[in-house]
């Protein structure tokens, strides 16, 4: 069995210590590697009934420390969670500083969390195309995939093209969340959460005014939850279940169908740039051909498809 | 004397001499205490262990390795006892470097003189009590900042009326310089540090106390080489000093407003190479604090010559404690008035610094005062670091022995066994475990319980924290339970690294070696990662930061988590973040415990092959056991050019992973 297949078995197995062979695996670049990618994604299949959340907001709105209040109650519920953390950090020089999951407290001891960080891609809060395809391959393996990425606009919809579910956070007292939803520069998220419950008033208004707006854009059953991540926490149960009640109320498969997809698109993207998107008539185009295609097919498979169209269209 | 203008009438009284001592247990360092003051030393400078100072027991599991290294392990009362047997607190005048935990510290040291029929109103001394500069540089926190400010304000209000002749609060800018800050930082970011202690303070205390806190508060100052403007420095400090008391707080009693600091000097400049050299710089700098009567030190105490060696042996200090005695008693330091008075030289120094100072105060005040901008002083301070060490590389900032002058003789000052410096015995930490152990099993623990669970309820509540806190020390309560009680109430906290900041720089050096990473990154199939670790309690993350920021210049993936890691959470961020290879930086001597410890656990985790190198201050004799235990380099003080480390870093990463050399 070729390595990422191997991996890959492991990981349907529900044996998480192939994580960091998979991250690593993921990041790689080498043609052989990038081989090695498609078998894993193959072996995972398609079918994981783990749940990929999105957590994605301003900086400074608290996320780490909301995460971690939501990391230590999905503990206590004895469920496995992998965080992959998209560090906002750019890469002007090539490397990037990367301390994100400091803020995140864990046992180092336990099996059930793994978190690993990466450097956003070329857009702030972009996902590398490794993210997906880790996203892809852990919830195999994990109760609970989290990607975390940073920014509004443009990185819930990057998040979204992954994750079952989007949950965005925002502190109280900045606006530009609410501006942002009533302009429609943001889509709507499937979870609103405000931050910084502890500072009350604020904090209620915060919550009051992103509920009349989500009311006005007729999204009326978007929960919107004030949590607390000072001690003693409050509102994380609240959350827990919000994420639980959207998982369950999302076609799963329909949802991870159309991430498949939007993974090959990414990925053909990525290796064929605007040059390869024009071949394809466009973006779009190439997005509303891919919904024409068997359901069953994986990413590579995908890809592969878009790559032989884009030659046609070049003949 | 005469009555000449240019004389005193009198000699002045000399300051208060110092030294920054304690290691091993309560009974060495009482030892050590009597032996100093019988030399002369007119003080105590009590230096605690980085458990106590971050309220950790013994027996915590971040405490393996650290007990009774950089100062003196104190638990409990009996500690406290120990430590200060036979020494009259009526008389003495005690400074604590003590800051998280210094509520907890005074408690003690109140108790103590209780014991010994010494009533509280009667202690002088100080505690450090500054959290603010140990989120920008000295790292033993606890809290986070909110609360910490209100354990400050409330050992403020607590000691203006109950121990009146202390000092709640020795506002540092010692660390900042230490941390890389310019003369202009080191006075504008102690100043807003100043306000936001007095802020605080303002809102717990009666307006018509407000003069006397304010004369309460008094700095702990560094003093670098550069001597001339050093001294400048102090006497714009008690300028700006005397205007915020007097605009900002309405203080208007002149005693009040008086400028009053202690001093310990740059220990950032001592070097490794020609040590010898230290001792002129020490003087030099003690010289920066004393030579002018209108901005002179009230308390001094001077680093060893030896500091970038390892820690320093009685002997050491003795030395240091000679060079102030020499300048008091010897020279003619004290028998004149101001000498500077009149100097356009100094006071167009002063009038400079105070500009820049009031500029960056006015940015710190932009945001929101102190605790708010934390993550913009502490990027300020790696910037200014990062930006020395570059000058001290490229030649451009010259430093004897280090980058000029470097040909040298061999020196016999570190001939002995253990290399000229002090090693605490390795059964320290047993004997310290066994005995926190048997205090907790002979005490009466439901008083305990009691009073812990009071000390819990005050924290919850808008209550002055000290009388619990003295209440829980009188009925024996231990150092780490009383911090854990308030980290449960305040929850834990990590400062911002500041590295996320640092400007990015290029230069012909750098080019090369991030070709080179982007080569090796291409041949592994993903850019080299290197995780920046600095395990145990040492705070003192300089080196760490300035490796981080680096490395990332030259084109790394760089995961720097900030201070205070055991060696688990070490092992576990580099298997789950799949790091080429792992850093680690140790300052206070707990390395020959902690890097095997750390190597154990990254080969328990099937990472016996990532190489693992080790920076700090690490004395040479130690350098062949870590390498034994696997270390594959080992960088000191005298290694200062970075740029050399990261060549060296990314031709070890490649060849533990078969790529060929550059060609």
């Amino acid at each position: 069995m070729s390595r990422g297949a191997e991996l890959g078995r492991r990981l349907r197995d529900r044996d998480r210590t192939a994580a960091p062979a998979v991250l690593n695996l993921v990041e790689s670049r080498t043609p052989t590697d990038r081989r090695e990618v498609d078998a894993l994604l193959g072996a995972v299949g398609a079918e994981a009934t783990g749940h990929v959340v999105g957590v994605t907001g301003p900086p400074g709105a608290g996320k780490s420390s909301l995460l971690s209040a939501l990391l230590a109650r999905w503990r206590e519920l004895e469920r496995s969670v992998a965080v992959l953390a998209v560090d906002p950090s750019s890469r002007r020089s090539g490397g990037a500083l990367l301390g994100d999951r400091a803020r995140i407290a864990v046992d180092p001891g336990d099996g059930d969390v793994f978190i690993r960080s990466t450097a956003a891609g070329e857009t702030l809060g972009g996902l590398a195309p490794a993210t997906r395809a880790a996203a892809t391959a852990l919830v195999a393996a994990f109760d609970l995939v989290v990607i975390e990425t940073v920014g509004v606009g443009q990185s819930e919809t990057d998040v979204a093209e992954v994750a079952d579910t989007v949950v965005v956070v925002v502190q109280p007292g900045s606006g530009d969340v609410l501006q942002f939803l009533k302009a429609g520069i943001m889509e709507i998220p499937d979870v609103l959460v405000v931050t910084k419950a502890d500072l009350g008033q604020i904090a209620l208004r915060a919550r009051r005014d992103l509920s009349a707006a989500l009311r006005s854009l007729g999204a009326r059953d978007v929960p919107v939850v004030a949590v607390s991540s000072l001690p003693p926490p409050s509102g994380i149960d609240e959350l827990v279940s919000a994420i639980d009640a959207h998982r369950e109320r999302v076609d799963l498969p329909a949802c991870r169908l159309h991430a498949r997809r939007r993974h090959a698109l990414a990925d053909f993207a990525a290796e064929h740039g605007e040059r390869g998107l024009r071949a394809l008539g466009g973006r779009r185009a190439a997005a509303r051909w891919l919904e024409d295609q068997d359901a069953a097919l994986d990413v590579a498979s995908l890809t592969r498809a878009l790559e032989a169209r884009a030659a046609e269209a070049a003949r | 004397m005469s009555d000449a203008p240019h004389r005193l009438r009198e000699p002045d009284r000399p300051w208060m001499m110092r030294t920054y001592s304690g290691h091993s247990s309560a009974q060495k360092s009482n030892e050590l205490y009597r032996r100093n003051l019988a030399k002369g030393q007119t003080g105590l400078s009590i230096a605690f262990d980085l458990p106590t100072q971050t309220g950790y027991d013994a027996d915590h599991e971040l405490a393996a390795g650290e007990v009774g290294k950089v100062g003196v392990p104190v638990a409990h009362k009996g500690d406290m006892a120990t430590l200060l047997d036979g020494i009259p607190l009526d008389e003495m005048n005690t400074s604590m470097t003590i800051n998280a935990t210094a509520a907890w510290l005074l408690a003690l040291y109140i108790v103590t003189a209780e014991a010994g029929g010494v009533a509280e109103d009667r202690l002088q001394g100080t505690t450090q009590n500054d959290i603010i500069k140990e989120y920008l540089s000295r790292g033993t926190y606890a809290f986070p900042p909110a609360p910490s400010m209100r354990l400050i304000a409330d050992m403020v209000a607590y000691t203006v009326e109950h121990v009146p002749k202390w000092n709640p609060i020795n506002i540092c800018s010692y660390h900042l310089q230490e941390a890389g800050a310019t003369p202009v930082q080191e006075i504008a970011f102690s100043m807003a540090n100043a306000i936001a202690v007095l802020d605080a303070v303002r809102d717990r205390v009666p307006a018509e106390l407000m003069g006397r806190v304010f004369a309460r508060i008094s700095f702990f100052v560094n003093a670098g080489v550069r001597f001339v403007e050093e001294h400048a420095k102090l006497r714009a400090m008690a300028q700006l000093w005397e205007e915020l008391g007097r605009d900002r707080y309405g203080v208007d009693d002149a005693r009040h407003l008086r400028f009053r600091y202690g001093v310990q000097v740059n220990s950032l400049g001592l070097t490794e190479a020609q040590p010898e050299n230290n001792v002129q710089r020490i003087v030099l700098e003690a010289l920066a604090v004393t030579i002018g009567r209108s901005a002179r030190a009230r308390s001094v105490q001077l680093p060893a010559w030896n500091e970038a060696l390892g820690l320093p042996r009685p002997w050491d200090q003795q030395w240091s404690l000679r060079i102030q005695q020499v300048l008091a008693y010897e020279t003619d330091l004290l028998d004149y008035p101001d000498i500077f008075e009149g100097s356009n030289v100094m006071e167009g120094l002063v009038e400079e610094l105070a500009e820049g100072a009031r500029a960056e105060m006015a940015i710190v005040e932009e945001q929101g005062g102190a605790v708010e901008a934390v993550p913009y002083m502490k990027a300020q301070l790696v910037e200014s670091h990062r930006e020395r060490l570059r000058r001290i590389e490229a030649g451009e900032q010259t430093v004897v022995g280090q980058n000029r002058f470097t040909e040298t003789e061999h020196s016999p000052l570190t001939d002995d066994a253990e290399g000229g410096i002090l090693v605490v015995d390795a059964a320290v930490e047993a004997e310290q475990i066994a005995a926190v152990r048997a205090w907790r099993a002979e005490r009466d623990q439901s008083a305990v319980d009691a009073a812990l669970e009071d000390v819990a309820r005050a924290a919850g509540s808008d209550e002055n924290i000290m009388p619990a806190t003295i209440a829980a020390a009188r009925a024996g309560a231990t150092t780490g339970e009383w911090a854990q009680t308030l980290r449960d109430a305040f929850g834990d906290y990590r400062a911002p690294t500041g590295v996320g900041e640092a400007v990015h720089v290029g230069g012909e050096e750098l080019e090369e070696v991030r070709e080179e990473v982007e080569r090796v990154s291409e041949a592994l199939g993903r850019r080299i990662k290197i995780l920046v670790g600095k395990p145990g309690l040492d705070g003192h993350s300089n080196g760490a930061e300035q490796i981080a920021v680096r490395a990332r210049d030259v084109g790394m993936d760089v995961l720097y988590e900030g201070i205070r890691l055991t060696p688990s959470q070490i092992a576990a961020s580099a298997l789950q973040e799949g790091v080429h290879v792992v850093g680690l930086s140790i300052l206070s001597g707990s390395h020959r415990e902690l890097i095997p410890k750390v190597i154990e656990e990254l080969e328990a985790a099937g990472l016996g092959d990532v190489p693992v190198i080790v920076g700090g201050i690490i004395p040479e004799a130690d350098a062949p056991a870590l390498r034994e235990a696997g270390v594959a380099a080992v960088y000191t003080p005298k290694d200062f050019d970075i740029t050399r480390i990261m060549r060296d870093i990314v031709s070890l990463v490649a060849q533990r992973h078969g790529v060929s050399a550059a060609a």
